[in-house]
């Protein structure tokens, strides 16, 4: 049997157990094996999906390596974010410094490639070489004639959280340098929504047909002259809201532009977001056309949806996602399928996400904040889940556990937004729960015996 | 208009040779540490620097190997980053310690800690004073710099990290050495059966055939079970002899040569067992050492092999082939491609020993002027390259599946990391049997591309 580490007590509280106090927004403990990743993490996984800049990451090679081709963030034209550029320094490099490998890298990469604009994301060590990136940017933006925007993401400088505040800073300078002229008055901005397997393409139609017109998706298959001009735009529609929040709020003081948060994820969040949005506008026609585009799509899902809650009315899951925010909604859309959260957490929810979530989940279930294997391992057990929702790096502990699992992470290379995308999240539910490859493995269930750890 | 628009289509490739690296050939030291350290037993690993190190090399290794794979960080923080990490280093040995109970844990640095200066020997050696000796892990360090060489050198480091510090010396056992290098847990099987079947008493340090492949669980392990024991370690100095499967690696600074320097174990460096010429010279070892001729199994694997050899010789004569990855097993192909009639026009990797050209000229001497060896290289040389020259096959790693698909040329996965298919672990590329089958996939390949562009769609080849 393993402890749980006292310093990770307070981020970890199970409903209705204990008057409700959540730790969160904490450095991760050292030594925790964290699922957490890095400033650059935030920052690269903010900026990735803009698909026409270039994404030089300025430090050794490893940075570059592990971001490769890595998200299912896919484009309706060019490629060039799927292409990892690095200027892999070396030791000469830490001891003399990488000004000029960067400037070289950079202007050669940009006479090749001719982006709209760099992105240029500092490492660990660049601070502390003494790199001066801002200087190296101004001047190849002088002699490029093109943006090139410094990403401050030393990696030990803070969580994810301030990646995405970085990455948000280095957008904000690109927002309001373009023409807005001719966007309608009934018009928005998506943020945080990252185009996997196209979704932010199907939530744009969605808004299409209520008539309101997209000018930028910002970081869903992202232009940089649509976030230019998205200053243009009359709403800020946020998803995803630890990411991309910042940004919101530097154009709501800017630009008085002011912001909802919603969640294209299951049918009654995907419904919301498109009321909030035609409410906005007056509610009126855009209203209207919502409600009848939501009961057209409903019904177009429903019978296939009730034939997999057939099967899965009364399975357990547990969620682990990188902001809280997604937690909300596949809460809701497991109880769609008649399933009960009893395990979810995330890698960077705030106060406010975790009293929500306390108060969205049933009794008993376990909220978790920057969780580690082995603590989901053990409530995975005890909870005798059925099903774990996560990323790449929680799908090993379900399945040596005998545990079904789903994708729900920015590798995944399936569409689960809006209602097709519900229609496939059941399915891929669905096809791992009952599948009947679970009798060869020892499961743990209901009736079986405390869960423990084998040292 | 340099960026196509079709929407499978990446950008047009450059034909200068750059000074940023696109497409990176290779992995940062620590990633190959963390390998390493995984095929000892009871053993956890600790990056010394942010936490993105960790959970990058953790995501990367278990979308191959498919297996939980814990990775701690002492998780830098800006403090640290000033005014050093050795408190974060103190707390994650605690918390690793409280948390997995490990045996040995492995603290691999990054460029961060290297480049602020943390001597993490000597913040060891004050944690060690300052902690209870009851059941303390055993605690190895090891200097990996991703500015330092790739993975495969962080890998070769964090060995000899583990054997310097464990090895203790003795009385001669009758027991050898075997220092297999990065290959698969499927590969390591087979090595220890070889070795089985000569009756060998053999360390294979590391061995992560079970750690990092294993069963489903009942119940949640710890570590997995599996690996180097410790004490196997310690008996590495007492052994009669060390085989290293390297050539590309720095002869002066493994494993082998600390045990043949510092404890007179004399050692065999071969290359990685791939054809029928380079696995003979592993067996020639073996039988040398246990006085025993091969046993009649792998008689009958080798005798299997080049039967088949001749069954498909025609298909493969003069087809040309770019191999890409890991400098060893790049080696090892040119090798076994040598020998079946191919030629392996590149030979390309991302590592930068200087070895890899008299490695393959030695293998293949014939070929010398066919074949172009480019080491510190990228995908974008080694595509433009392939692009150029229209090879009939791509064999390596899956991350040149981007190229394959551009180009129209089949890929052959090997090695690390195979990240699109399943079963990475279970690829199977050293001995006999390993080549026989290679030797199939590679045929195989290339009738199905004749039979694929045949107007008429022959069932029968």
């Amino acid at each position: 049997m393993v402890d749980i580490l006292e310093s990770r007590r307070p981020q970890i509280h199970q409903i209705g157990k204990e008057p409700f106090a959540m730790e969160c927004d904490k450095h991760s403990a050292p030594g925790a094996v964290s699922q957490r990743a890095c400033v650059f993490c935030g920052s690269r996984v903010v900026l990735y999906p803009i698909v026409d800049a270039l994404h030089l990451i300025h430090g050794p090679i490893g940075c570059a390596a592990y971001t490769w081709d890595i998200r299912g963030a896919v484009s309706s034209g060019p490629q060039l974010h799927r292409m990892s550029f690095s200027t892999d320094l070396k030791e000469r490099d830490v001891i003399y410094g990488g000004e000029k490998r960067l400037h070289k890298a950079l202007c050669e990469l940009i006479d090749h490639y001719q982006p709209k604009a760099a992105f240029v994301y500092s490492t660990c060590i660049v601070g502390l070489i003494g790199d001066d990136v801002d200087a190296i940017c101004k001047k190849v933006t002088q002699e490029k004639g093109i943006p090139v925007l410094p990403v401050h993401s030393e990696g030990f400088k803070g969580t994810k959280k301030d990646g995405y505040a970085a990455a948000c800073a280095a957008l904000d300078s690109l927002v309001g340098t373009g023409s807005t002229k001719g966007i309608s008055p009934v018009s928005v901005n998506i943020l945080g929504d990252f185009n996997i397997a196209g979704e932010t393409w199907l939530v744009r139609e969605y808004y299409r047909r209520i008539g309101v017109e997209v000018v930028s998706t910002i970081t869903g298959d992202g232009r940089i002259d649509d976030v230019r001009r998205s200053h243009g735009a009359k709403l800020n529609v946020v998803q995803c809201s630890g990411s991309m929040i910042h940004l919101a709020k530097m154009m709501k003081e800017k630009y008085d532009i002011p912001f909802i948060r919603v969640s294209y994820f299951g049918i009654e969040d995907m419904a919301q977001a498109l009321y909030d949005v035609a409410e906005h506008f007056g509610g009126g026609r855009p209203l209207e056309k919502a409600r009848q585009l939501v009961r057209d799509e409903v019904a177009a899902i429903m019978p296939e949806l009730q034939r997999y809650r057939k099967d899965l009315e009364g399975k357990r899951a547990a969620i682990y996602t990188g902001g809280a925010f997604k937690a909300f909604s596949l809460v809701r859309s497991l109880r769609t399928l008649g399933m009960k959260t009893v395990l979810a957490g995330s890698q960077t929810g705030n106060q406010d996400d975790y009293t929500l979530l306390k108060d969205l989940c049933d009794e008993d279930t376990v909220l978790v904040d920057d969780t580690n294997p082995l603590e989901l391992a053990k409530f995975m057990r005890e909870k005798k889940v059925d099903l774990m929702i996560g990323g790449v790096k929680e799908r090993p502990i379900a399945y040596k556990l005998g545990i079904g699992f789903v994708d729900h992470n920015h590798e995944r290379k399936l569409c689960l937004a809006g209602f097709d995308g519900m229609r496939q999240f059941a399915k891929e539910v669905h096809a791992t729960v009952m599948s009947p490859i679970w009798k060869f493995t020892q499961r743990p269930r209901i009736s079986a015996a405390q869960g423990g750890f084998v040292s | 208009m340099i960026c196509s628009t079709t929407q499978t289509r990446l950008p047009q490739l450059p034909d200068a040779p750059f000074t940023s690296t696109q497409n990176a050939c290779k992995l940062c030291t620590p990633l190959g540490a963390c390998l390493a350290f995984a095929g000892i037993e009871g053993a956890r690993t600790v990056l010394h620097g942010s936490q993105g190190c960790a959970t990058y090399i953790r995501r990367y290794m278990i979308s191959h190997f498919k297996e939980p794979i814990d990775i701690a960080s002492s998780n830098f923080g800006e403090q640290a980053a000033i005014f050093g990490g050795r408190e974060n280093l103190r707390v994650s040995l605690q918390n690793v310690s409280k948390q997995y109970e490990p045996r040995l844990i492995g603290v691999a640095t990054t460029c961060l800690s290297e480049t602020i200066g943390d001597d993490v020997g000597m913040f060891l050696k004050e944690i060690e004073r300052e902690t209870s000796a009851e059941g303390r892990p055993v605690v190895v360090p090891v200097s990996t710099p991703a500015y330092a060489g790739t993975h495969a050198e962080g890998f070769h480091a964090a060995v000899r990290a583990v054997i310097e510090q464990l090895a203790e010396p003795g009385e001669p056992g009758k027991h050898v050495n075997l220092f297999p290098g990065m290959c698969s847990p499927s590969d390591l099987r087979y090595l220890r059966e070889v070795l089985e079947d000569f009756d060998l008493p053999t360390i294979v340090t590391p061995d992560y055939s079970d750690t990092l492949d294993g069963p489903t669980w009942d119940q949640y392990h710890l570590i997995p079970r599996g690996g180097t024991s410790i004490q196997q370690i310690q008996q590495t100095a007492r052994a009669k002899a060390s085989i290293e499967l390297s050539q590309t690696n720095d002869a002066s600074r493994t494993a082998g040569c600390f045990l043949e320097e510092q404890h007179s174990v004399p050692r065999h460096r071969l290359p990685l067992p791939i054809g029928v010429a380079q696995t003979d010279e592993l067996f020639a070892v073996l039988e040398r050492l246990t006085g025993q001729p091969t046993p009649e199994k792998h008689q009958m694997e080798r005798g299997r092999l080049i039967d088949s050899f001749v069954d498909g010789h025609k298909y493969l004569f003069d087809k040309r082939a770019v191999v890409f990855g890991e400098e060893d097993l790049v080696v090892g192909m040119a090798g076994l491609l040598a020998e079946i009639g191919m030629v392996p026009i590149v030979c390309a990797s991302g590592g930068k020993s200087g070895k890899m050209q008299a490695a393959i000229e030695d293998l293949a001497p014939d070929l010398t002027s066919r074949v172009e060896v480019l080491q510190g290289v990228d995908f974008v040389e080694i595509e433009k390259l392939a692009e150029k020259l229209r090879p009939d096959l791509l064999i390596g790693h899956s991350k040149g599946y981007t190229m394959s698909r551009r180009l129209g040329i089949p890929l052959i996965r090997i090695g690390f990391p195979i990240h699109d298919r399943v079963g990475g672990a279970r690829i199977l590329h050293l001995g006999y049997r390993g080549t026989q089958q290679l030797f199939d996939r590679i045929t195989n390949a290339l009738i199905e591309t004749t039979q694929a562009d045949s107007s008429v769609g022959y069932t029968y080849m």
